[in-house]
């Protein structure tokens, strides 16, 4: 059996930020991602963030993941990091995680305190032929070009006008492939505005109001078919036929919360959240008390404020373990809740700040 | 109605809050040129302002704030062309070619990079080729890929003119 003061589970932007707080107030710290290398969605992003100087807006991406890789190494005599390891359960007896390194290393650890920083995993939705070679999640779409320098295919349909349908839509286009269309199902884009902006001047057409309606080809995907959505959501007009090569579905995501259900937090609900999350007091510390949550785990959101609500619960576990005193505490929390909320003031928050009231239950202890 | 979709779908239709033109007087004299922003929907995001050194793009109450603009104190230097993760920044000076002709610095990160004295597509904000333009210069301000191409455009196209592409 291993131990450990603070057990981060998911190495992406929320996780990699709890660690980084956890260590540098003093905490050891073992991070697990079941992927080969650090970083999550982050080393796949080759655009420039949003936000502010605070989240390294106008940087790219991936080399945001370097500076927090920076950060992970300036305390690494207090941070353990196992890659190519997947939590795969959590044991609310006695508070056990198992944990598999690549295929076949098992192993135990009691952590004192659990970070979950899961992440999400993205949604599909049904249509004929959707099983076919070819039809993409936009994630696998990111690996394979910006991780693997592999082109998806010739030409795409998107299907999704979020920032990812959007942004991914945009880096295929950078890497040369050809664009049919992106097809969204609402009378507007779901992305920022001038992500929308930056397609459309490069030639790529968004069908709004349009839905996917089956995915054409025999062994592998040669076309599909959309058609207009009316305003009471029924078919109007006549089927298009598209021709392409791959199909990208980029429809949403939802949290990945297993290791919530089995550890016995407790669970609502929250549409606006984009599925099942833990219930959280006001620092992100679920029913469970050894038991924090952060970033697109605790609801669908920006990788930016996935990074600020992984210092905050970071911070949290630092303080539960008595590595800081409530006046350096207070100072911290307070600068990173300033933050999350300036992120999420806008018109393009209200969803998530309606979505937090639902899930936050103020204090654990009331 | 065929309006707000297009608007929708991510054209810019007609002026909006945080998209705005330069105030023309100045604009016509002011050598080096000036911002034009296209921003119009409240998100949480500042590097225009961040990024500029004159402080023309004004300092944000709230990182949702469209950007305004003190155009007396935009140099044209185009820093913020290259800062803006949304590419909504573009310099059009108007004093640099004579009655026809205008200089435009647009945001670019295609393949290939456009060479120097090489004539160009220039597109509209829906990917048309409205006309040709001529590379003057190319920039990388940032040095983080993201480059800024000065070419010359005919003066009437500079509010069409939103993207060039390299001719094969």
């Amino acid at each position: 059996m291993r131990s450990t003061e603070v057990m981060v589970i998911g190495g992406g932007p929320a996780g990699l930020s709890a660690a980084v707080e956890a260590a540098s107030l003093g905490c050891q710290v073992m991070v697990v991602d079941s992927d080969l290398k650090l970083g999550g969605q982050l080393i796949k992003q080759t655009h420039k963030f949003f936000g502010s100087k605070e989240e390294h807006a106008g940087t790219r991406g991936f080399e945001i993941a370097d500076i927090l890789f920076r950060e992970l190494d300036e305390n690494k005599e207090r941070i353990q990091v196992l890659s190519n390891t997947t939590a795969v359960g959590y044991y609310k007896e006695d508070g056990v995680v198992s944990c598999v390194t690549g295929e076949d290393e098992y192993f135990r650890v009691k952590p004192q305190r659990v970070i979950m920083a899961t992440g999400a995993q993205e949604k599909m939705i049904p249509f004929p032929n959707n099983d076919l070679p070819g039809v993409y999640g936009a994630g696998a779409v990111q690996t394979l070009m910006n991780v693997y320098g592999v082109m998806p295919g010739k030409r795409v349909l998107m299907v999704g006008a979020g920032n990812i349908g959007l942004i991914v839509s945009y880096q295929m286009k950078q890497a040369g492939v050809d664009i049919a269309g992106i097809v969204e199902f609402m009378p507007h884009v779901g992305g920022y505005w001038v992500h929308a902006a930056k397609d459309r001047r490069l030639g790529i057409p968004i069908y709004l109001r349009h839905t996917i309606l089956e995915a054409l080809g025999d062994r592998f995907v040669t076309g599909a078919v959309i058609q207009e959505v009316g305003a009471k959501g029924g078919l109007v007009g006549e089927p298009k036929k598209i021709d392409c090569d791959v199909i990208c579905m980029a429809v949403g995501l939802t949290p990945t919360c297993e290791l919530l259900w089995q550890a016995g937090c407790e669970m609502t609900f929250v549409p606006e959240l984009c599925g099942y999350v833990a219930k959280r007091d006001n620092q992100m510390r679920t029913s469970i008390p050894t038991i924090w949550v952060a970033g697109d785990a605790a609801g669908i959101e920006e990788a930016s404020s996935a990074m600020v609500e992984g210092r905050v619960a970071g911070l949290n576990a630092a303080r539960s373990t008595g590595h800081l005193t409530d006046t350096e505490f207070d100072a911290r929390s307070s600068l990173y809740w300033k933050r999350l909320s300036d992120l999420r003031a806008g018109p393009v928050g209200e969803k998530i700040r309606y979505g937090i009231s639902q899930a936050c239950c103020g204090s654990w202890e009331v | 109605m065929e309006m707000d979709m297009l608007f929708n779908s991510g054209i810019l239709t007609e002026e909006r809050p945080g998209a705005i033109k330069p105030p023309q007087e100045l604009w016509e004299k002011k050598q080096n040129g000036l911002v034009i922003i296209e921003c119009p929907q409240r998100i949480p995001c500042n590097p225009c302002h961040t990024s500029c050194p004159t402080g023309a793009v004004m300092p944000f109450e709230d990182i949702n704030d469209t950007p305004r603009i003190d155009y007396a104190k935009c140099t044209g230097c185009a820093m913020c062309v290259a800062k803006c993760p949304g590419l909504a920044c573009f310099v059009v000076d108007l004093t640099y070619g004579g009655a026809d002709e205008a200089l435009m610095k647009l945001p670019y990160e295609m393949l290939p990079v456009p060479e120097v004295g090489a004539v160009v597509d220039c597109l509209d904000r829906t990917g048309e080729v409205v006309s040709q333009g001529k590379v003057v210069r190319v920039m990388e301000p940032w040095k983080d890929k993201t480059l800024v191409v000065h070419v010359s455009v005919p003066k009437a196209l500079v509010m069409d003119i939103r993207a060039i592409r390299v001719v094969k």
